[in-house]
């Protein structure tokens, strides 16, 4: 498995352009012979999932970077850090902790990488041209740019992330080649109960039950007639990008690749037609909450990060209330801007709710300690990762039923019986 | 019993009792990057440590942060003595190679068709330089 570099980029590896550069273009040439990569190719973009502080070796990694002279040779975005720096919201790191997590997120900056904070980049500004070449990381931004944008990313991991947007160059392989991208199997939505389908709590959920069965196989979503809108495509995308190894899925008719089925299929038959029934939803509905009974202590929702939208269909919901419970709503600058020139900030926060900015309540540690906590949430994805990362157990439920929950202080569900 | 595997990622050769997943995991969110403990609660080994460990993987799932535990484990200490892959991830491999970039040490990791991995599952198992996987006679 030999890969061709150019001369330019031997000489890169080598330390022509400093010790930095250098480490970045052997961890991307590195990879590339892992994967079996014959070259690398040019990307336009990067979004940088590595500032997320996980531990000190992370920050020793970036650190090093910036000692040995490295920046990103093009536009990187940056996911969530560990630190809400817009002190809208406190986590409760210890102090070591938190000074490491702050020179990570320092030190990608030193790079040259943009403050965006956000697993949302995508709705942050950063949208790639469809068929152009990038390096993304943070999974659901993965699944999201590849799927709904079309642009090309395999799901790049920490630290490979950086490496490929300072050297601006990624491993020719996976998704970046056309014929990977061709759908494998169907996921049929046609016989799917109609009033689930209707139910804006039914992507997460359909997403959840993708990811499980796709693996890491593209597959196309079909039986969707309505373009159920980028909020929800983004529901979807981060659910299966957390219970699969999903990069690319697509939605005939919807998505840029998908024109329809057959066309995505390549004209060849599916290897699989999987037909989702009632059962299966309610099953995979069922697995994302850990919790049973009356008890609920906090909720989360902005996973991904909240949109614009989804802070006014929250505002709208919550109405003139007051929230009984911890109520966490995640999201990045863009939409906290947005926020705060339309004035409702200081609303939604009288009202009793924690905006949480450039993190959110499952990376960092934020929400009360509690033995046998219960979290509400209406996202797959911190379903999926708060009982591993916080402690809590969870319930799923829709937005309406997390807002009404949190009025009540237990769990009231608004969407139908058969659903809950 | 030995069997031969294919070298994904040159590191230190080491020697552990052998642990075979049982259904993929997300290393970010499903392993512990301080203790190497198992914390997905939805997996049917949660509890389990994979430190020190020749650790079989079926596959991996989820997060790209899966390459930040990985670094961290190693980092740590805490990194399984070997890792055991049915393909390349490279997620979770890139963990091994900034580790090794930052001077760390990490372990070897190979790959070995998961028809394979079942029969190492509780061995004493030696990786050694050329791939090999040794068990003892029992």
């Amino acid at each position: 498995m030999a890969v061709r570099l150019s001369d330019e980029e031997e000489a890169i590896a080598r330390g022509r352009d400093g010790a930095g550069a250098a480490m970045a273009m052997r961890l991307v040439a590195e990879t590339a012979r892992l994967m079996g990569a014959p070259h690398l190719l040019p990307v336009a973009s990067a979004h940088i999932d590595g500032a997320l502080y996980h531990g000190d070796s992370g920050t020793l990694f970036a650190e090093k970077l910036v000692e040995g002279g490295a920046r990103v040779a093009v536009p990187s975005t940056l996911n969530v850090g560990a630190l809400d720096l817009t002190g809208c919201s406190r986590q409760q790191l210890a102090p070591h902790e938190r000074d490491m997590a702050k020179r990570m997120m320092q030190a990608y900056l030193a790079l040259g990488c943009q403050p965006s904070w956000t697993c949302a980049p995508y709705q942050a500004g950063h949208r790639p041209a469809t068929g152009s070449d990038v390096a993304w990381g943070e999974s659901n931004a993965v699944a999201f740019c590849n799927s709904v944008l079309g642009a090309r990313t395999n799901r790049y991991g920490d630290f490979l992330d950086i490496a490929c947007a300072i050297a601006g160059r990624a491993p020719a392989y996976g998704l970046h080649l056309a014929e990977n991208r061709r759908a494998r199997f169907v996921f049929d939505l046609g016989d799917a109960p109609a009033a689930f389908l209707a139910d804006p709590s039914s992507w997460p959920v359909l997403g959840s039950l993708y990811g499980r069965l796709a693996g890491d196989s593209v597959g196309v979503v079909t039986g969707v007639l309505r373009h159920p809108g980028e909020d929800q495509l983004k529901a979807f995308a981060a659910a299966a990008a957390s219970s699969g190894a999903v990069g690319l899925f697509h939605v005939a008719g919807i998505t840029p690749e998908a024109p329809d089925a057959a066309t995505v299929l390549g004209g060849l038959a599916p290897e699989e037609t999987i037909a989702v029934t009632g059962a299966m939803v309610a099953q995979a509905r069922a697995g994302l909450s850990t919790a049973t009974g009356d008890r609920l202590d906090a909720v989360a929702i902005g996973s991904p990060h909240l949109s614009e939208d989804e802070f006014l269909a929250l505002d709208a919901l919550i109405g003139e209330r007051r929230l009984a419970l911890p109520f966490y709503a995640c999201t990045g600058r863009h939409a906290l801007d947005a926020l705060v020139r339309r004035g409702l900030k200081d609303g939604l926060e009288r009202k009793g709710v924690t905006i949480v900015a450039d993190t959110c309540v499952v990376v960092t540690p934020m929400m009360a300690r509690k033995a046998d906590g219960v979290l509400m949430t209406n996202s797959g994805k911190f379903a999926h990762y708060a009982p591993g990362n916080t402690g809590y157990a969870t319930l799923y439920g829709s937005l309406a039923s997390c807002v009404e929950s949190a009025v009540a202080g237990r769990p009231v569900y608004t969407e139908q019986a058969a659903w809950t | 019993m030995d069997l031969k595997a294919e070298i994904l990622c040159a590191g230190v050769p080491g020697h552990g009792k052998g642990l075979v997943l049982t259904a993929p995991i997300s290393f970010w969110g499903g392993v512990d990057p301080k203790t190497g403990l198992i914390a997905d609660v939805r997996h049917p080994q949660h509890g389990v440590c994979i430190a020190g460990t020749v650790l079989f993987l079926p596959g991996t799932i989820g997060s790209s942060s899966a390459s930040a535990v990985m670094m961290e484990l190693v980092h740590a200490g805490r990194a399984p003595a070997g890792l055991v892959m049915h393909q390349p991830d490279a997620i979770l491999l890139l963990g091994f190679l900034t580790a090794a970039e930052m001077g760390w040490r990490p372990p070897m990791a190979v790959r070995l068709d998961k028809a394979h991995h079942a029969r190492f599952d509780g061995c004493e198992i030696a990786l050694r330089e050329d791939g090999t996987l040794e068990t003892a006679p029992a």
